[in-house]
Protein backbone atom coordinates (compact mmCIF):
# COMPACT_ATOMS: atom_id res chain seq x y z
CA UNK A 1 0.00 0.00 0.00
CA UNK A 2 1.29 3.43 -1.03
CA UNK A 3 1.79 5.51 2.22
CA UNK A 4 2.35 8.65 0.52
CA UNK A 5 -0.72 8.55 -0.92
CA UNK A 6 -2.59 7.46 1.82
CA UNK A 7 -1.43 10.45 3.93
CA UNK A 8 -2.00 13.06 1.05
CA UNK A 9 -5.12 12.10 0.89
CA UNK A 10 -5.92 11.71 4.48
CA UNK A 11 -4.86 15.69 4.61
CA UNK A 12 -7.09 16.79 1.88
CA UNK A 13 -9.98 14.89 3.36
CA UNK A 14 -9.14 16.52 6.78
CA UNK A 15 -8.92 20.16 4.72
CA UNK A 16 -12.03 19.36 3.41
CA UNK A 17 -14.09 18.15 6.12
CA UNK A 18 -13.24 21.64 8.37
CA UNK A 19 -14.59 23.72 5.17
CA UNK A 20 -17.54 21.57 5.33
CA UNK A 21 -17.97 21.73 9.24
CA UNK A 22 -17.51 25.24 9.43
CA UNK A 23 -20.45 25.97 6.70
CA UNK A 24 -22.38 22.85 8.18
CA UNK A 25 -22.68 24.31 11.76
CA UNK A 26 -24.90 27.65 10.15
CA UNK A 27 -27.82 25.15 8.62
CA UNK A 28 -27.67 23.42 11.93
CA UNK A 29 -27.39 26.18 13.90
CA UNK A 30 -30.28 27.89 12.65
CA UNK A 31 -32.54 24.63 12.06
CA UNK A 32 -31.74 24.26 15.67
CA UNK A 33 -33.67 27.61 16.77
CA UNK A 34 -35.65 27.83 14.07
CA UNK A 35 -36.39 24.63 12.45
CA UNK A 36 -36.27 25.35 8.51
CA UNK A 37 -33.35 24.76 6.47
CA UNK A 38 -31.94 28.60 5.42
CA UNK A 39 -31.24 27.91 2.09
CA UNK A 40 -29.74 31.28 1.66
CA UNK A 41 -26.69 30.22 3.79
CA UNK A 42 -24.53 29.00 0.90
CA UNK A 43 -24.60 32.24 -0.46
CA UNK A 44 -23.56 33.80 2.84
CA UNK A 45 -20.51 31.54 1.97
CA UNK A 46 -19.92 32.30 -1.63
CA UNK A 47 -20.29 36.14 -0.23
CA UNK A 48 -17.65 35.48 2.97
CA UNK A 49 -14.98 34.39 0.14
CA UNK A 50 -15.51 37.26 -1.86
CA UNK A 51 -15.76 40.20 0.43
CA UNK A 52 -12.02 38.31 1.82
CA UNK A 53 -11.30 38.88 -1.76
CA UNK A 54 -12.66 42.75 -1.80
CA UNK A 55 -10.95 43.96 1.57
CA UNK A 56 -7.57 42.00 0.27
CA UNK A 57 -8.05 43.82 -3.06
CA UNK A 58 -8.77 47.09 -1.39
CA UNK A 59 -6.42 47.18 1.03
CA UNK A 60 -3.84 45.75 -1.60
CA UNK A 61 -2.18 42.36 0.17
CA UNK A 62 -2.40 40.84 -2.85
CA UNK A 63 0.09 37.77 -1.50
CA UNK A 64 2.71 36.11 0.55
CA UNK A 65 4.44 39.40 0.92
CA UNK A 66 1.84 40.48 2.79
CA UNK A 67 2.14 41.20 6.27
CA UNK A 68 1.62 37.82 8.75
CA UNK A 69 -1.67 39.86 9.79
CA UNK A 70 -2.89 40.15 6.64
CA UNK A 71 -4.97 37.28 6.82
CA UNK A 72 -6.27 37.44 10.30
CA UNK A 73 -7.80 40.81 9.78
CA UNK A 74 -9.49 39.95 6.41
CA UNK A 75 -10.94 37.25 8.09
CA UNK A 76 -12.25 39.17 10.73
CA UNK A 77 -13.69 41.85 8.77
CA UNK A 78 -15.33 39.26 6.58
CA UNK A 79 -16.46 37.95 9.50
CA UNK A 80 -17.91 40.76 10.65
CA UNK A 81 -19.47 41.65 7.68
CA UNK A 82 -21.15 38.14 7.10
CA UNK A 83 -22.87 38.28 10.95
CA UNK A 84 -24.04 41.63 9.61
CA UNK A 85 -25.53 40.06 6.72
CA UNK A 86 -27.22 37.06 8.56
CA UNK A 87 -28.65 39.44 11.36
CA UNK A 88 -30.26 41.35 8.30
CA UNK A 89 -31.88 38.96 6.25
CA UNK A 90 -33.77 37.11 9.43
CA UNK A 91 -34.60 40.67 10.45
CA UNK A 92 -36.30 41.38 6.83
CA UNK A 93 -36.78 37.93 5.64
CA UNK A 94 -37.53 35.66 7.88
CA UNK A 95 -38.58 37.25 11.29
CA UNK A 96 -41.85 38.90 9.53
CA UNK A 97 -42.85 34.98 9.32
CA UNK A 98 -42.24 33.72 12.68
CA UNK A 99 -45.80 32.54 12.59
CA UNK A 100 -46.23 31.74 9.09
CA UNK A 101 -45.99 28.09 8.14
CA UNK A 102 -42.51 26.38 7.65
CA UNK A 103 -43.16 25.92 3.80
CA UNK A 104 -43.23 30.18 3.20
CA UNK A 105 -40.48 30.37 4.91
CA UNK A 106 -38.36 28.21 3.32
CA UNK A 107 -39.77 29.42 -0.12
CA UNK A 108 -38.39 32.85 1.34
CA UNK A 109 -35.13 31.46 2.05
CA UNK A 110 -34.85 30.23 -1.98
CA UNK A 111 -35.71 33.84 -2.81
CA UNK A 112 -32.97 35.39 -0.58
CA UNK A 113 -30.40 32.61 -1.95
CA UNK A 114 -31.86 34.11 -5.59
CA UNK A 115 -31.33 37.47 -4.79
CA UNK A 116 -28.20 37.27 -2.87
CA UNK A 117 -26.82 35.00 -6.48
CA UNK A 118 -27.61 37.36 -8.23
CA UNK A 119 -27.23 40.71 -7.13
CA UNK A 120 -23.47 39.28 -6.18
CA UNK A 121 -22.68 39.57 -10.03
CA UNK A 122 -23.77 43.20 -10.42
CA UNK A 123 -20.62 45.20 -11.58
CA UNK A 124 -20.47 47.38 -8.62
CA UNK A 125 -20.97 44.44 -6.29
CA UNK A 126 -18.61 41.14 -7.51
CA UNK A 127 -19.54 41.31 -10.93
CA UNK A 128 -19.52 38.28 -13.53
CA UNK A 129 -15.68 37.62 -13.97
CA UNK A 130 -13.77 34.71 -12.07
CA UNK A 131 -11.26 36.25 -9.44
CA UNK A 132 -7.99 34.93 -7.91
CA UNK A 133 -8.14 34.91 -4.60
CA UNK A 134 -4.55 36.75 -3.02
CA UNK A 135 -2.47 34.21 -1.90
CA UNK A 136 -2.40 35.56 1.72
CA UNK A 137 -0.68 31.72 2.91
CA UNK A 138 2.29 30.02 1.59
CA UNK A 139 1.78 26.84 -0.39
CA UNK A 140 5.50 25.92 0.61
CA UNK A 141 5.95 22.72 2.89
CA UNK A 142 5.63 24.16 6.65
CA UNK A 143 6.73 20.11 6.88
CA UNK A 144 7.10 16.67 5.12
CA UNK A 145 5.35 13.91 6.37
CA UNK A 146 5.57 10.56 5.15
CA UNK A 147 6.74 11.79 2.08
CA UNK A 148 3.74 14.26 1.50
CA UNK A 149 4.38 17.72 1.59
CA UNK A 150 2.30 19.73 4.56
CA UNK A 151 1.90 23.57 3.02
CA UNK A 152 1.02 26.47 5.34
CA UNK A 153 -2.18 26.91 3.90
CA UNK A 154 -3.36 23.49 4.69
CA UNK A 155 -2.16 23.58 8.28
CA UNK A 156 -3.22 27.35 9.05
CA UNK A 157 -6.62 26.04 7.47
CA UNK A 158 -7.01 22.97 9.83
CA UNK A 159 -5.93 25.13 12.64
CA UNK A 160 -8.29 27.72 12.17
CA UNK A 161 -11.44 25.67 11.53
CA UNK A 162 -10.91 23.44 15.27
CA UNK A 163 -10.15 26.57 16.50
CA UNK A 164 -13.66 28.15 16.01
CA UNK A 165 -15.02 24.68 16.38
CA UNK A 166 -14.46 24.63 19.67
CA UNK A 167 -15.34 28.04 20.24
CA UNK A 168 -18.68 27.24 19.25
CA UNK A 169 -18.45 24.25 21.40
CA UNK A 170 -17.83 26.55 24.38
CA UNK A 171 -20.50 28.59 23.42
CA UNK A 172 -23.23 26.66 23.18
CA UNK A 173 -22.27 24.23 25.67
CA UNK A 174 -20.85 26.65 28.81
CA UNK A 175 -22.08 29.83 28.81
CA UNK A 176 -25.32 31.12 29.48
CA UNK A 177 -25.96 32.19 25.75
CA UNK A 178 -25.53 28.55 24.73
CA UNK A 179 -27.92 27.37 27.35
CA UNK A 180 -30.38 29.86 26.62
CA UNK A 181 -30.01 28.87 22.93
CA UNK A 182 -30.79 25.49 23.85
CA UNK A 183 -33.42 26.40 25.61
CA UNK A 184 -34.56 28.32 22.55
CA UNK A 185 -34.24 25.10 20.45
CA UNK A 186 -35.97 22.93 22.35
CA UNK A 187 -39.25 24.84 23.42
CA UNK A 188 -39.35 28.49 22.30
CA UNK A 189 -42.77 29.45 23.72
CA UNK A 190 -41.35 28.34 27.20
CA UNK A 191 -38.11 30.28 27.29
CA UNK A 192 -39.94 32.91 26.26
CA UNK A 193 -41.56 32.74 29.79
CA UNK A 194 -39.04 32.16 31.60
CA UNK A 195 -37.77 36.08 30.90
CA UNK A 196 -35.58 34.75 27.31
CA UNK A 197 -35.74 37.47 24.34
CA UNK A 198 -36.17 34.80 21.87
CA UNK A 199 -35.80 37.51 18.96
CA UNK A 200 -32.07 38.19 20.24
CA UNK A 201 -31.28 34.48 20.46
CA UNK A 202 -32.72 33.65 17.36
CA UNK A 203 -30.41 37.01 15.91
CA UNK A 204 -27.01 36.00 17.53
CA UNK A 205 -27.58 32.74 15.76
CA UNK A 206 -27.79 34.15 12.71
CA UNK A 207 -24.83 35.97 12.94
CA UNK A 208 -22.59 33.42 14.36
CA UNK A 209 -23.33 30.92 11.83
CA UNK A 210 -22.97 33.66 9.23
CA UNK A 211 -19.57 34.49 10.78
CA UNK A 212 -18.58 30.82 10.32
CA UNK A 213 -19.69 31.00 7.24
CA UNK A 214 -17.47 33.81 6.16
CA UNK A 215 -14.51 31.75 7.31
CA UNK A 216 -15.78 28.84 5.69
CA UNK A 217 -16.06 30.99 2.49
CA UNK A 218 -12.08 32.55 3.03
CA UNK A 219 -10.86 28.88 3.86
CA UNK A 220 -12.56 27.73 0.71
CA UNK A 221 -10.81 30.70 -1.49
CA UNK A 222 -7.29 30.22 0.13
CA UNK A 223 -7.53 26.50 -0.22
CA UNK A 224 -8.65 26.55 -3.84
CA UNK A 225 -7.90 30.16 -5.63
CA UNK A 226 -10.25 30.39 -7.79
CA UNK A 227 -13.39 32.44 -7.04
CA UNK A 228 -16.24 32.03 -9.47
CA UNK A 229 -19.39 34.55 -9.91
CA UNK A 230 -21.16 34.31 -7.28
CA UNK A 231 -24.65 32.57 -8.91
CA UNK A 232 -22.06 29.40 -9.86
CA UNK A 233 -22.96 25.99 -9.29
CA UNK A 234 -19.37 25.44 -7.68
CA UNK A 235 -20.81 27.21 -4.99
CA UNK A 236 -24.45 26.09 -5.13
CA UNK A 237 -22.49 22.62 -4.45
CA UNK A 238 -20.64 23.48 -1.96
CA UNK A 239 -23.65 24.71 0.22
CA UNK A 240 -25.51 21.57 -0.39
CA UNK A 241 -22.86 19.35 0.98
CA UNK A 242 -22.66 21.10 4.27
CA UNK A 243 -26.08 20.72 4.24
CA UNK A 244 -25.68 17.03 3.51
CA UNK A 245 -22.70 16.79 6.55
CA UNK A 246 -25.54 18.74 8.93
CA UNK A 247 -27.81 16.15 7.92
CA UNK A 248 -26.34 13.17 8.21
CA UNK A 249 -24.76 14.33 11.23
CA UNK A 250 -28.45 14.84 12.80
CA UNK A 251 -29.84 18.43 11.79
CA UNK A 252 -30.19 20.31 14.67
CA UNK A 253 -27.08 18.56 16.65
CA UNK A 254 -23.79 20.68 17.05
CA UNK A 255 -21.38 17.71 17.22
CA UNK A 256 -23.47 15.85 14.60
CA UNK A 257 -22.31 18.43 12.03
CA UNK A 258 -19.13 18.19 12.54
CA UNK A 259 -18.92 14.79 12.22
CA UNK A 260 -20.84 14.84 9.44
CA UNK A 261 -18.30 17.01 7.66
CA UNK A 262 -15.62 14.77 8.38
CA UNK A 263 -17.52 11.72 7.19
CA UNK A 264 -18.49 13.29 4.20
CA UNK A 265 -14.81 14.63 2.95
CA UNK A 266 -13.04 11.68 4.07
CA UNK A 267 -15.60 9.35 2.04
CA UNK A 268 -15.52 12.29 -0.98
CA UNK A 269 -11.63 12.26 -0.95
CA UNK A 270 -10.88 8.50 -0.65
CA UNK A 271 -13.80 7.60 -2.86
CA UNK A 272 -11.85 10.13 -5.53
CA UNK A 273 -8.24 9.07 -4.90
CA UNK A 274 -9.23 4.96 -4.90
CA UNK A 275 -12.16 4.38 -6.96
CA UNK A 276 -13.33 6.88 -9.10
CA UNK A 277 -12.60 10.66 -8.88
CA UNK A 278 -15.82 11.80 -11.13
CA UNK A 279 -17.68 9.99 -9.16
CA UNK A 280 -17.09 12.40 -5.84
CA UNK A 281 -20.58 13.58 -6.09
CA UNK A 282 -22.21 10.15 -6.17
CA UNK A 283 -20.62 9.19 -2.80
CA UNK A 284 -21.59 12.12 -0.65
CA UNK A 285 -25.03 11.90 -1.75
CA UNK A 286 -24.62 8.12 -1.42
CA UNK A 287 -24.39 8.39 1.97
CA UNK A 288 -27.19 10.87 2.20
CA UNK A 289 -29.45 8.09 1.00
CA UNK A 290 -28.13 5.35 3.28
CA UNK A 291 -28.35 7.59 6.16
CA UNK A 292 -32.20 8.42 5.81
CA UNK A 293 -32.70 4.86 4.95
CA UNK A 294 -31.15 3.73 7.96
CA UNK A 295 -30.99 6.50 10.34
CA UNK A 296 -33.45 8.89 9.47
CA UNK A 297 -32.95 11.32 12.27
CA UNK A 298 -28.78 10.85 11.06
CA UNK A 299 -25.89 9.78 12.88
CA UNK A 300 -25.85 11.81 16.10
CA UNK A 301 -29.81 12.80 16.02
CA UNK A 302 -32.32 10.44 17.57
CA UNK A 303 -35.66 9.67 15.77
CA UNK A 304 -38.28 12.33 16.55
CA UNK A 305 -42.00 11.50 15.82
CA UNK A 306 -43.40 14.56 13.39
CA UNK A 307 -46.16 16.44 15.34
CA UNK A 308 -49.21 17.11 13.68
CA UNK B 1 -37.81 46.36 42.10
CA UNK B 2 -38.56 49.00 40.45
CA UNK B 3 -35.44 48.30 38.24
CA UNK B 4 -37.46 45.50 36.76
CA UNK B 5 -39.87 47.61 35.11
CA UNK B 6 -40.35 46.12 31.68
CA UNK B 7 -38.64 47.70 28.71
CA UNK B 8 -40.52 50.27 26.54
CA UNK B 9 -42.70 47.99 23.92
CA UNK B 10 -46.48 48.54 23.78
CA UNK B 11 -47.73 51.82 23.75
CA UNK B 12 -50.15 51.74 26.83
CA UNK B 13 -48.00 49.76 28.96
CA UNK B 14 -44.69 51.78 28.45
CA UNK B 15 -46.62 54.87 29.36
CA UNK B 16 -48.25 53.32 32.52
CA UNK B 17 -45.01 51.59 33.34
CA UNK B 18 -43.10 55.07 33.45
CA UNK B 19 -45.80 56.77 35.31
CA UNK B 20 -46.39 53.86 38.14
CA UNK B 21 -42.86 52.53 38.53
CA UNK B 22 -41.71 55.46 40.93
CA UNK B 23 -45.11 54.80 42.42
CA UNK B 24 -45.00 51.40 42.63
CA UNK B 25 -44.81 50.35 46.46
CA UNK B 26 -45.83 47.88 48.66
CA UNK B 27 -48.89 49.14 48.87
CA UNK B 28 -49.92 47.88 45.27
CA UNK B 29 -51.39 44.65 44.55
CA UNK B 30 -48.43 42.02 43.72
CA UNK B 31 -50.77 41.47 41.06
CA UNK B 32 -54.01 43.80 39.28
CA UNK B 33 -55.95 42.11 36.43
CA UNK B 34 -59.07 44.52 36.42
CA UNK B 35 -61.60 43.15 34.13
CA UNK B 36 -59.68 41.23 31.28
CA UNK B 37 -61.86 39.83 28.19
CA UNK B 38 -60.82 37.73 25.49
CA UNK B 39 -62.74 36.17 22.24
CA UNK B 40 -61.41 33.55 19.84
CA UNK B 41 -63.52 34.35 16.95
CA UNK B 42 -66.89 34.17 18.38
CA UNK B 43 -65.86 32.32 21.72
CA UNK B 44 -66.06 34.33 24.56
CA UNK B 45 -63.16 32.78 26.13
CA UNK B 46 -62.93 34.88 29.38
CA UNK B 47 -65.07 38.04 30.24
CA UNK B 48 -64.31 40.74 32.67
CA UNK B 49 -62.25 38.88 34.77
CA UNK B 50 -60.94 40.85 38.03
CA UNK B 51 -58.31 38.88 39.99
CA UNK B 52 -55.97 41.06 43.01
CA UNK B 53 -53.67 38.99 44.53
CA UNK B 54 -51.84 40.98 47.69
CA UNK B 55 -47.99 40.54 48.09
CA UNK B 56 -47.26 37.18 49.79
CA UNK B 57 -50.76 36.27 49.35
CA UNK B 58 -52.15 33.03 47.82
CA UNK B 59 -55.34 32.82 45.79
CA UNK B 60 -56.91 29.94 43.93
CA UNK B 61 -58.63 29.99 40.44
CA UNK B 62 -61.24 26.81 40.23
CA UNK B 63 -63.89 25.75 37.47
CA UNK B 64 -64.92 23.14 35.73
CA UNK B 65 -62.71 22.14 32.50
CA UNK B 66 -63.28 24.63 29.97
CA UNK B 67 -63.75 27.19 32.70
CA UNK B 68 -61.20 29.28 31.08
CA UNK B 69 -58.20 29.04 33.62
CA UNK B 70 -55.27 27.93 31.56
CA UNK B 71 -56.50 31.18 29.20
CA UNK B 72 -55.97 33.32 32.10
CA UNK B 73 -52.65 31.99 32.75
CA UNK B 74 -51.49 32.30 29.01
CA UNK B 75 -53.54 36.25 29.45
CA UNK B 76 -51.31 36.95 32.36
CA UNK B 77 -48.14 35.90 31.09
CA UNK B 78 -48.54 37.52 28.07
CA UNK B 79 -48.96 34.74 25.71
CA UNK B 80 -52.60 36.43 24.15
CA UNK B 81 -53.31 39.79 24.44
CA UNK B 82 -56.41 40.87 26.10
CA UNK B 83 -58.86 42.54 23.96
CA UNK B 84 -59.60 45.15 27.09
CA UNK B 85 -58.94 44.98 30.84
CA UNK B 86 -55.29 45.57 32.40
CA UNK B 87 -52.95 43.81 34.01
CA UNK B 88 -50.16 45.50 36.86
CA UNK B 89 -47.30 43.90 38.88
CA UNK B 90 -46.94 45.83 42.00
CA UNK B 91 -48.63 48.69 39.96
CA UNK B 92 -46.98 48.75 36.79
CA UNK B 93 -48.83 47.87 33.91
CA UNK B 94 -47.75 45.23 31.74
CA UNK B 95 -49.99 43.99 29.47
CA UNK B 96 -49.15 44.12 25.66
CA UNK B 97 -45.96 43.51 26.44
CA UNK B 98 -44.23 40.28 25.59
CA UNK B 99 -44.22 37.52 27.53
CA UNK B 100 -40.12 37.75 28.04
CA UNK B 101 -40.61 41.17 29.09
CA UNK B 102 -43.45 40.28 31.37
CA UNK B 103 -41.48 37.48 32.86
CA UNK B 104 -38.64 40.12 33.53
CA UNK B 105 -41.43 42.36 35.27
CA UNK B 106 -41.81 39.48 37.96
CA UNK B 107 -44.09 37.11 36.45
CA UNK B 108 -43.27 33.48 36.51
CA UNK B 109 -45.30 30.31 36.03
CA UNK B 110 -45.09 26.08 35.91
CA UNK B 111 -46.85 24.10 33.95
CA UNK B 112 -49.81 21.58 34.14
CA UNK B 113 -48.30 19.51 31.50
CA UNK B 114 -44.66 19.54 32.63
CA UNK B 115 -42.53 21.92 30.03
CA UNK B 116 -38.92 21.56 31.88
CA UNK B 117 -36.19 22.04 28.88
CA UNK B 118 -35.79 17.92 29.13
CA UNK B 119 -32.47 17.74 27.27
CA UNK B 120 -30.85 20.46 29.43
CA UNK B 121 -29.38 19.73 33.06
CA UNK B 122 -31.51 20.24 36.14
CA UNK B 123 -28.98 22.79 37.05
CA UNK B 124 -28.97 24.21 33.47
CA UNK B 125 -32.95 24.65 33.61
CA UNK B 126 -32.22 26.80 36.99
CA UNK B 127 -29.43 28.63 35.26
CA UNK B 128 -31.26 29.89 31.95
CA UNK B 129 -34.56 30.96 34.30
CA UNK B 130 -31.90 33.47 36.27
CA UNK B 131 -30.16 34.88 33.65
CA UNK B 132 -33.23 36.81 33.00
CA UNK B 133 -31.88 39.93 34.20
CA UNK B 134 -28.12 39.30 33.12
CA UNK B 135 -26.80 40.69 30.24
CA UNK B 136 -25.42 37.74 27.99
CA UNK B 137 -24.75 39.79 24.41
CA UNK B 138 -21.72 38.00 22.33
CA UNK B 139 -18.69 40.50 23.52
CA UNK B 140 -19.78 40.14 27.10
CA UNK B 141 -19.59 36.09 26.42
CA UNK B 142 -16.17 36.01 24.37
CA UNK B 143 -14.74 38.54 26.66
CA UNK B 144 -16.00 37.74 30.12
CA UNK B 145 -15.78 40.88 31.50
CA UNK B 146 -15.99 41.06 35.21
CA UNK B 147 -19.54 42.25 35.30
CA UNK B 148 -20.34 38.70 33.21
CA UNK B 149 -18.03 36.83 35.59
CA UNK B 150 -19.80 38.49 38.79
CA UNK B 151 -23.08 37.86 37.24
CA UNK B 152 -22.47 34.01 36.29
CA UNK B 153 -21.14 33.50 39.96
CA UNK B 154 -24.40 35.03 41.26
CA UNK B 155 -26.40 32.90 39.04
CA UNK B 156 -24.94 29.61 39.81
CA UNK B 157 -24.97 30.27 43.85
CA UNK B 158 -28.67 31.48 43.64
CA UNK B 159 -29.65 28.39 41.11
CA UNK B 160 -27.96 26.10 43.71
CA UNK B 161 -29.50 27.43 46.49
CA UNK B 162 -33.01 26.69 44.86
CA UNK B 163 -32.64 22.89 44.02
CA UNK B 164 -31.51 22.70 47.54
CA UNK B 165 -34.73 24.19 48.83
CA UNK B 166 -36.41 22.61 46.44
CA UNK B 167 -34.75 19.44 47.76
CA UNK B 168 -33.66 18.49 44.32
CA UNK B 169 -29.71 19.48 44.37
CA UNK B 170 -28.26 16.18 44.52
CA UNK B 171 -29.09 15.41 40.46
CA UNK B 172 -28.20 19.09 39.39
CA UNK B 173 -26.30 17.66 36.59
CA UNK B 174 -29.31 14.61 35.43
CA UNK B 175 -30.72 15.90 32.12
CA UNK B 176 -34.28 17.15 33.49
CA UNK B 177 -36.13 14.44 31.63
CA UNK B 178 -34.38 11.44 33.40
CA UNK B 179 -36.11 13.07 36.94
CA UNK B 180 -38.83 11.19 38.67
CA UNK B 181 -42.35 13.15 38.24
CA UNK B 182 -42.72 14.88 41.47
CA UNK B 183 -38.96 15.77 41.47
CA UNK B 184 -39.84 17.54 37.88
CA UNK B 185 -42.68 19.03 39.30
CA UNK B 186 -40.37 20.54 42.12
CA UNK B 187 -37.88 21.19 39.21
CA UNK B 188 -40.75 23.64 37.42
CA UNK B 189 -41.08 25.46 40.77
CA UNK B 190 -37.12 26.24 41.16
CA UNK B 191 -37.04 27.58 37.64
CA UNK B 192 -40.26 29.97 38.00
CA UNK B 193 -38.72 30.79 41.00
CA UNK B 194 -35.71 31.87 39.60
CA UNK B 195 -36.59 34.38 37.58
CA UNK B 196 -37.70 36.17 40.95
CA UNK B 197 -41.00 36.70 40.64
CA UNK B 198 -43.28 39.27 42.32
CA UNK B 199 -46.12 36.45 41.50
CA UNK B 200 -45.83 32.89 41.15
CA UNK B 201 -48.92 30.84 38.80
CA UNK B 202 -48.88 27.35 39.30
CA UNK B 203 -50.47 25.43 37.18
CA UNK B 204 -52.63 21.98 38.59
CA UNK B 205 -49.10 21.88 41.22
CA UNK B 206 -50.31 18.09 42.62
CA UNK B 207 -51.86 16.70 39.08
CA UNK B 208 -50.88 13.11 39.34
CA UNK B 209 -49.68 13.21 42.72
CA UNK B 210 -50.28 10.29 45.64
CA UNK B 211 -51.63 11.30 48.98
CA UNK B 212 -48.23 11.66 50.62
CA UNK B 213 -46.57 14.13 47.58
CA UNK B 214 -49.47 16.23 47.91
CA UNK B 215 -49.03 17.02 51.21
CA UNK B 216 -45.32 17.39 50.39
CA UNK B 217 -45.74 19.81 47.52
CA UNK B 218 -49.07 21.68 49.69
CA UNK B 219 -46.18 22.62 52.74
CA UNK B 220 -43.75 23.53 50.18
CA UNK B 221 -46.15 26.01 48.79
CA UNK B 222 -47.47 27.68 51.63
CA UNK B 223 -43.61 28.42 53.16
CA UNK B 224 -42.76 29.58 49.37
CA UNK B 225 -44.54 32.32 50.35
CA UNK B 226 -42.71 33.99 53.42
CA UNK B 227 -39.33 32.46 51.37
CA UNK B 228 -39.60 33.98 48.28
CA UNK B 229 -42.15 37.19 49.26
CA UNK B 230 -44.23 36.17 46.42
CA UNK B 231 -47.55 36.08 46.09
CA UNK B 232 -49.12 32.95 44.42
CA UNK B 233 -52.29 31.78 42.07
CA UNK B 234 -53.09 28.70 42.29
CA UNK B 235 -54.86 26.61 39.74
CA UNK B 236 -56.27 23.23 41.10
CA UNK B 237 -58.55 20.73 40.79
CA UNK B 238 -57.80 18.96 44.45
CA UNK B 239 -60.80 20.98 45.99
CA UNK B 240 -59.55 20.35 49.73
CA UNK B 241 -55.81 21.77 49.03
CA UNK B 242 -57.65 24.70 47.64
CA UNK B 243 -59.93 24.93 50.06
CA UNK B 244 -57.09 24.53 52.44
CA UNK B 245 -54.63 26.98 52.12
CA UNK B 246 -55.96 29.55 49.34
CA UNK B 247 -57.48 32.80 51.45
CA UNK B 248 -59.15 33.94 48.63
CA UNK B 249 -61.42 31.78 45.49
CA UNK B 250 -61.97 33.16 42.23
CA UNK B 251 -64.85 30.58 40.61
CA UNK B 252 -65.04 30.24 36.61
CA UNK B 253 -67.37 28.95 34.35
CA UNK B 254 -67.61 29.34 30.61
CA UNK B 255 -64.87 32.09 30.96
CA UNK B 256 -67.33 34.27 33.65
CA UNK B 257 -66.70 34.54 37.50
CA UNK B 258 -69.87 32.73 39.15
CA UNK B 259 -67.99 33.36 42.62
CA UNK B 260 -65.25 34.65 44.84
CA UNK B 261 -64.34 35.37 48.11
CA UNK B 262 -63.76 32.97 50.69
CA UNK B 263 -63.25 29.27 50.46
CA UNK B 264 -66.46 28.43 53.16
CA UNK B 265 -68.29 31.12 51.14
CA UNK B 266 -67.45 29.74 47.70
CA UNK B 267 -67.79 26.47 48.77
CA UNK B 268 -71.72 26.88 49.73
CA UNK B 269 -72.78 29.04 47.01
CA UNK B 270 -75.35 27.91 45.00
CA UNK B 271 -74.14 29.06 42.04
CA UNK B 272 -70.54 26.78 42.19
CA UNK B 273 -72.43 23.79 43.18
CA UNK B 274 -74.60 23.76 40.12
CA UNK B 275 -71.42 24.58 38.07
CA UNK B 276 -69.60 21.60 38.73
CA UNK B 277 -72.47 19.84 39.14
CA UNK B 278 -73.92 20.81 35.65
CA UNK B 279 -70.98 18.77 34.20
CA UNK B 280 -71.97 15.09 34.09
CA UNK B 281 -69.01 13.90 32.57
CA UNK B 282 -66.37 15.68 34.32
CA UNK B 283 -65.30 12.91 36.84
CA UNK B 284 -61.85 14.85 37.99
CA UNK B 285 -64.45 17.57 39.33
CA UNK B 286 -65.95 16.54 42.34
CA UNK B 287 -68.68 19.19 44.08
CA UNK B 288 -66.34 22.02 46.36
CA UNK B 289 -65.59 20.45 50.32
CA UNK B 290 -66.33 16.84 49.01
CA UNK B 291 -62.76 15.91 48.00
CA UNK B 292 -59.16 15.59 50.49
Amino acid sequence: MDVTKFVQVCLNGLTLGSLYALIALGYTLVYGVLRFINFAHSDVVTIGAWMAFVFAAAIGWAGTDSPLFAMPVILAMSMAVCATLGFTIERLAYRPLRRAPRLNVLITAIGVSLFLQNSGQLKWVFGTQPQAMPKLLSEEALFTLAGVRVPVVDVVVVVLAFTLLVALQWLVFRTRMGQAMRAVSFDERTAALMGINVDMIISYTFMIGSALAAAGGMIYGLKYGNLLQSADSVWVLLGLKAFVAAVVGGIGNVRGAVAGAFLIAFVEMFGAAYRSPQMRDVYVFGILIAVLILKPGGLLGKATVEKV
Amino acid sequence: MSAAAPPAGASAAAAGASAAAAGASAAAPALDADRLSIAFGGLKAVTELSLRVPARGLHGLIGPNGAGKTTVFNLLTGVYRPDSGSIRLGGVRVDGLRPNQIARAGLARTFQNIRLFAELSVLDNVRVAAAVRARSGLLRTFLRTPLYVAEEAAILERARELLAILGIAHREDEQAKSLPYGDQRRLEIARALATEPRVLLLDEPVAGMNTQEKKAMRGLIQSLRERFDVAILLIEHDMGLVMDICEHITVLDHGVTIARGEPAAVQHDPAVIEAYLGVPDDGAAAPPGDAG
